[in-house]
């Protein structure tokens, strides 16, 4: 790394999160001043954007090869008013608890609120959404059996595709027009809405070319005034890349990378919805450009990496939008969840595997930054030098990059009805949700609690923390006499649950179809401007649903137990696990024991427990997979956490798998923390059992000691772990590489360990920014050695 | 449950297990220990089994749990030497070929296999041979960590059906061999050579134990004896370390070697150049 890019690198670390007014008081003006009243609500959007884009301030580092900030500097966190109001107290609380704070100063607090509070009350999504919602969303969302992605932010969840590559902004307004003139005002109910979804893009289009411009009139001023007539060449070519893009289609890697960072700053400051914006498959967007510029001698390996170490800056520069209430639980993290896509396969189905691939993967290893994220897609196609190097970076154990199974994505995408050729240019982004990149609006609509399910059955359909019925009367437990009447009423409530929930989802979705489209975000997703339908109506080409189940380790475990001890083996009585539970397992230490330890575990290549996490897998799977959504598509599962099951845990009482009350549940397809004890072969196995094809992404985490990978052949056995779990069809897989003792101290003495960076579930984060109970669920999960 | 598979849960539930005394022979022996995913004892990704038994006790022994040929008690750690977990169980051939099966996925994917370990494997001879056997009926590949110390007929004859033989070679001069390991090294070289002779691929396994097998006239004698002949061409040098130090303690038997440092990455090293020096391929850990 140059010195440049190391300034740049220290100051994007050193920069402190905070809040930033500056977008909120722009939208706040718009709004107020009654300007676009009388326009329809996508071109009010659009215009608000534009309007945002024309008076936000210019940030441009003395340093910077890439440009383009969303708030007033790196860091700057913009909040979203239309979308969810901060109020005083959220403001306080942000810029005062221990983790993943956000500073917030005292102007700023009286703008928002004299100006943005006042405003935006009674105006916003998240208030639409709880109005609408019925008692029983409510009853089931405050018990903690489900979440709700789009109460704080807007729905998102997709990567760009390679048309940006391809077409400038020009292109697309053409597009528009032709889109536009084709209009049938004489049969489609629909044409005026269209028009007006159309006009909006083409105004968002306009907005970010001549933000384009403001960066290139900055860039050339700079130019006039610096010193170093390098520098000064620089910034005069720079101020020329932002005259070209994103109104031309990029003609150099340095114009590709340009361009791609001016959409993904608009796509995040139109509304940042979740998981921001995602690059996708970087490696083969870019690989053109670099080969040409490479053959023609215009471009060195040396300066393109030094251009994607600029823009890896850009990424860590921008935290995910503070966040507050159930959705900081669920999502307790400044990342922001753009994953970078690296390998797979090719739209032809050849190896996708090429020299920038490495390049990137040693940037990865290099700028050793929380964001963006990076993964490697391996297809049995791509070569074992390429999962070794990708492992190699694993190994220096900050959790990147992330492995996933092209050959399954591949598999699940096209299940769920994408054509080959959208399957094999997609892949997965924010966590680990299959997506066909650049065509697919795939809406992450909320976690689902799966074990405390089991525990409202249990007590037939009350929730024995809030003495609450919440669920529907199955019968009290110890009238079952077999396991297949308690399966059958876990069944019951969960189906209750799900319909719940997919009723709030459905109505959630026409809200913000009817009340905040995203006219930007639209251009860039095929189909929406040949259909004139926005991103958030079923404008995209694929429109997909997800509800995420949390804990499925737990769930097996504690139906295994309940199987194993109190029907097959009647070494337990329903009443006696049932007073244990509702004691905590106080003064039951020997049956706590024996739930723990004399008991089959989900994780262990054990058939027992695995056919229970087939049972759970199907039931929750058959509740979900295949129900309507409004925008065209349909409902499917994916199993994954964030942060979701620290806060899941928090809700839900002592279990009957020996887990206390309170105490996280088990994260992604992972086992119980500590319940896996036969080594990552049964792990990967046990959780190859359910069918990750009929899901839309699934998360698996290894911890292992760094003693393992110490060398060649130690690096070459994980890889072939890996090999063997993606030929089970396994979909992801990512390892944490650290020692226990290291992490107890990193807890005692958390100013020397700053830079520690552990996998948590999907993505990498700070170790001594993750809440204490976070912390201890990563130190409990099984370690793998070797002596 | 099945009671071979929780045998790998070893720490826990034998505690709970009563043992049989059946008469020992090819369809059951005693194991104690099931490792999957066993990185360094052959190549690929292994299961190793570990066979309860050893005539020997050598100083260093890692796995003293498993010099006794009976399952015997060892207080669980952590629990102040009040709860007692049963080291050792019996097992039908049966149940380990259901356990090693599980990972022919891996064992496929790695070049990988089966890893018969001890104690001393070939105290248990017939039912090794029953599992060689099978294995190789199933196409999966086998090594055998042996001391190399066992009447040669019966030697040549259980080891017949292995594909790889990982030998341990630990000190050249017979005195202090018998000081050291409790039985002197005559016979093992016989069985080393016989083996050889039968054309048997085979590693030697080599523990550094500084002070004991670190001299330079044990290694120097050592790699001529090797270089003898011409199928040992690689040597797995395994580092002396402490991680039995708490099952000494647990099974209350004297840890002679409590206080040993554990060879210095200069003083591996330097065994390692020795060695390579007889144009010996030199691996470290195995």
């Amino acid at each position: 790394m140059n010195q440049r890019i190391q300034r740049l690198r220290q100051r994007s670390i050193e920069a402190q999160e905070r809040i930033s007014a500056e977008r909120a008081l722009l939208v706040t003006e718009f709004y107020a001043s009654g300007i676009a009243q009388q326009e329809s609500i996508p071109v009010q959007r659009a215009l608000a954007f534009k309007y945002i884009l024309s008076h936000k301030a210019i940030y441009i580092d003395q340093d910077e090869l890439i440009v383009g900030e969303r708030g007033p500097a790196p860091k700057a966190t913009p909040t979203y008013p239309e979308v969810c109001i901060h109020s005083e107290r959220d403001l306080e609380i942000a810029s005062t608890r221990e983790k993943v704070p956000f500073a917030v100063d005292v102007k700023t607090k009286a703008v928002y609120r004299d100006r943005i509070i006042p405003f935006w009350q009674g105006k916003t999504i998240r208030e639409k959404i709880f109005a609408h919602m019925t008692p029983e969303w409510k009853a089931a969302y405050e018990a903690g059996i489900f979440t709700e992605f789009q109460e704080q932010r807007a729905p998102g969840h997709t990567a760009a595709g390679g048309n940006i590559y391809r077409k400038g902004f020009d292109d697309f307004r053409l597009e528009i027009e032709s889109a536009r003139q084709a209009l049938d005002y004489f049969s489609d109910p629909e044409a005026l809405d269209k028009q007006e979804e159309l006009q909006a893009m083409t105004i968002a289009a306009d907005a970010l070319i001549s933000y384009a411009q403001r960066h290139a009139d900055k860039l050339s001023e700079m130019a006039a005034e610096s010193k170093d007539p390098e520098r000064r060449a620089e910034l005069e070519q720079m101020a020329h890349i932002c005259q070209r893009v994103p109104a031309q289609a990029p003609q150099t890697f340095w114009e590709a990378l340009q361009y791609y960072w001016f959409v993904h700053v608009g796509v995040i400051t139109e509304l940042n919805p979740w998981d921001s914006f995602n690059p996708g498959r970087l490696d083969q967007h870019l690989y053109p450009f670099y080969r040409n510029e490479i053959e023609a001698g215009t471009l060195t390996p040396e300066r393109a990496r030094e251009l994607l170490q600029a823009f890896w800056v850009k990424f860590n520069n921008h935290p995910a939008p503070p966040k507050t209430g159930v959705t900081l639980k669920e999502s307790n993290t400044y990342v922001d969840f753009a994953l970078i896509n690296l390998g797979g396969v090719t739209r032809g189905n050849l190896d996708a595997v090429n020299a920038l691939t490495y390049l990137i993967l040693d940037v990865v290893e290099e700028m050793r930054l929380l964001q963006p994220s990076s993964m490697v897609q391996l297809s049995k196609k791509n070569p074992d030098r390429y999962i070794k190097r990708a492992l190699k970076i694993v190994k220096t154990g900050f959790g990147q990059p992330s492995i996933f199974n092209t050959d399954a994505i591949v598999q699940e995408l096209v299940r769920q009805g994408k054509s080959v050729e959208d399957a094999r240019e997609g892949g997965a982004s924010g966590c680990v949700e299959s997506g066909a990149f650049g065509r697919e609006a795939y809406f992450l609509t909320g976690y689902f609690n799966l074990p405390k399910i089991l525990e409202i059955t249990l007590n037939n359909g009350q929730d024995p923390r809030t003495g609450k019925m919440i669920g529907v009367l199955t019968d009290a437990a110890e009238k079952f006499e077999t396991y297949d009447q308690l399966f059958e009423a876990f069944c019951v409530q969960l189906q209750h649950f799900v319909d719940i929930k997919i009723r709030g989802n459905n109505v959630i979705e026409r809200i913000n179809a009817k009340y905040m489209p995203v006219p930007f975000l639209s251009l860039l997703i095929e189909d929406c401007i040949a259909n004139g339908k926005d991103y958030n109506a079923g404008g995209a080409r694929y429109n997909t649903s997800y509800i995420q189940g949390v804990g499925l380790g737990t769930i097996t475990d504690c139906l295994a137990a309940l199987k194993y001890h109190v029907f097959d083996h009647q070494t337990l009585t329903m009443p006696a696990m049932l007073a244990a539970l509702a004691k905590d397992f106080n003064g039951v230490k020997d049956l706590r024991a024996r739930l723990m330890h004399d008991t089959p575990k989900y994780g262990n290549d054990d058939d027992y427990a695995d056919e229970v996490a087939q049972a759970v897998f199907e039931a929750y799977y058959n509740a979900v997979n295949g129900r309507a959504n409004m925008r065209g598509g349909l409902h499917r599962i994916n199993l994954l956490p964030t942060t979701c099951h620290v806060y899941f845990g928090s809700v839900t009482g002592a279990l009957p798998d020996g887990r206390r009350a309170g105490r996280p549940v088990s994260e992604g397809i992972s086992p119980v923390q500590g319940a896996d004890r036969n080594g990552p072969t049964a792990v990967t196995k046990s959780a190859a059992k359910i069918d990750h094809i009929r899901t839309g992404g699934t998360l698996l985490n290894q911890k292992f000691i760094p003693q393992v990978l110490a060398d060649d052949t130690g690096i070459s056995k994980l890889a072939h772990l890996v090999r063997s779990y993606f030929k089970m069809d396994g979909h992801h897989i990512q390892f944490n590489v650290v020692n226990y003792k290291e992490l107890r101290r990193a807890q005692q003495r958390p100013e020397e360990y700053r830079d520690l960076i552990v996998r948590v579930a999907g993505y990498s984060d700070y170790f001594v920014d993750l809440t204490r109970e976070l912390q201890e669920e990563i130190i409990e999960r099984t370690a793998h050695e070797q002596f | 449950m099945d009671y071979v598979h929780n045998l790998i849960n070893w720490s826990d539930e034998l505690s709970t297990l009563k043992m049989n005394a059946k008469p020992l022979h090819s369809e059951t022996g005693i194991i104690f220990k099931i490792k999957k995913y066993a990185l360094h004892d052959g190549p690929g990704i292994r299961t190793t089994i570990f066979l309860k038994g050893c005539p020997m006790v050598c100083w260093w022994c890692h796995n003293p749990e498993g010099q006794q040929r009976s399952p015997q008690n060892m207080p669980i750690e952590g629990t102040n030497h009040c709860r007692e977990e049963i080291i050792g169980c019996q097992a039908s051939v049966e149940q380990v070929l259901a356990e090693i099966e599980k990972d022919v996925i891996f064992y496929d994917d790695s070049g990988g296999g089966v890893t018969f370990s001890g104690g001393e494997p070939l105290m248990q001879a017939a039912f090794l041979k029953t599992l060689l056997v099978k294995c190789r009926q199933r196409d999966i590949h086998t090594a055998v960590d042996t001391t190399g110390y066992a009447p040669t007929p019966i030697m040549i004859d259980t080891l017949q059906p292995a594909d790889l033989i990982l030998f341990d070679l630990k000190i050249m001069d017979a005195n202090d061999h018998q000081r050291y390991t409790g039985v002197t090294n005559t016979l093992i070289f016989e069985n080393l050579e016989h083996l050889i002779a039968m054309d048997k691929r085979i590693r030697i396994r080599f523990p550094l134990i500084p002070g004991i097998t670190d001299r330079d006239a044990n290694i120097h004698r050592l790699a001529k004896y090797i270089c003898r002949f011409d199928g040992l061409r690689e040597i797995d040098l395994l580092p002396y370390h402490h991680n039995a130090d708490a099952k000494y303690n647990r099974l209350n038997i004297p840890n002679r070697l409590k206080e040993l440092q554990p060879p210095s990455k200069a003083l591996v090293q330097t065994v390692k150049e020795r060695f390579e020096h007889y144009e010996l391929r030199v691996n470290i850990g195995g």
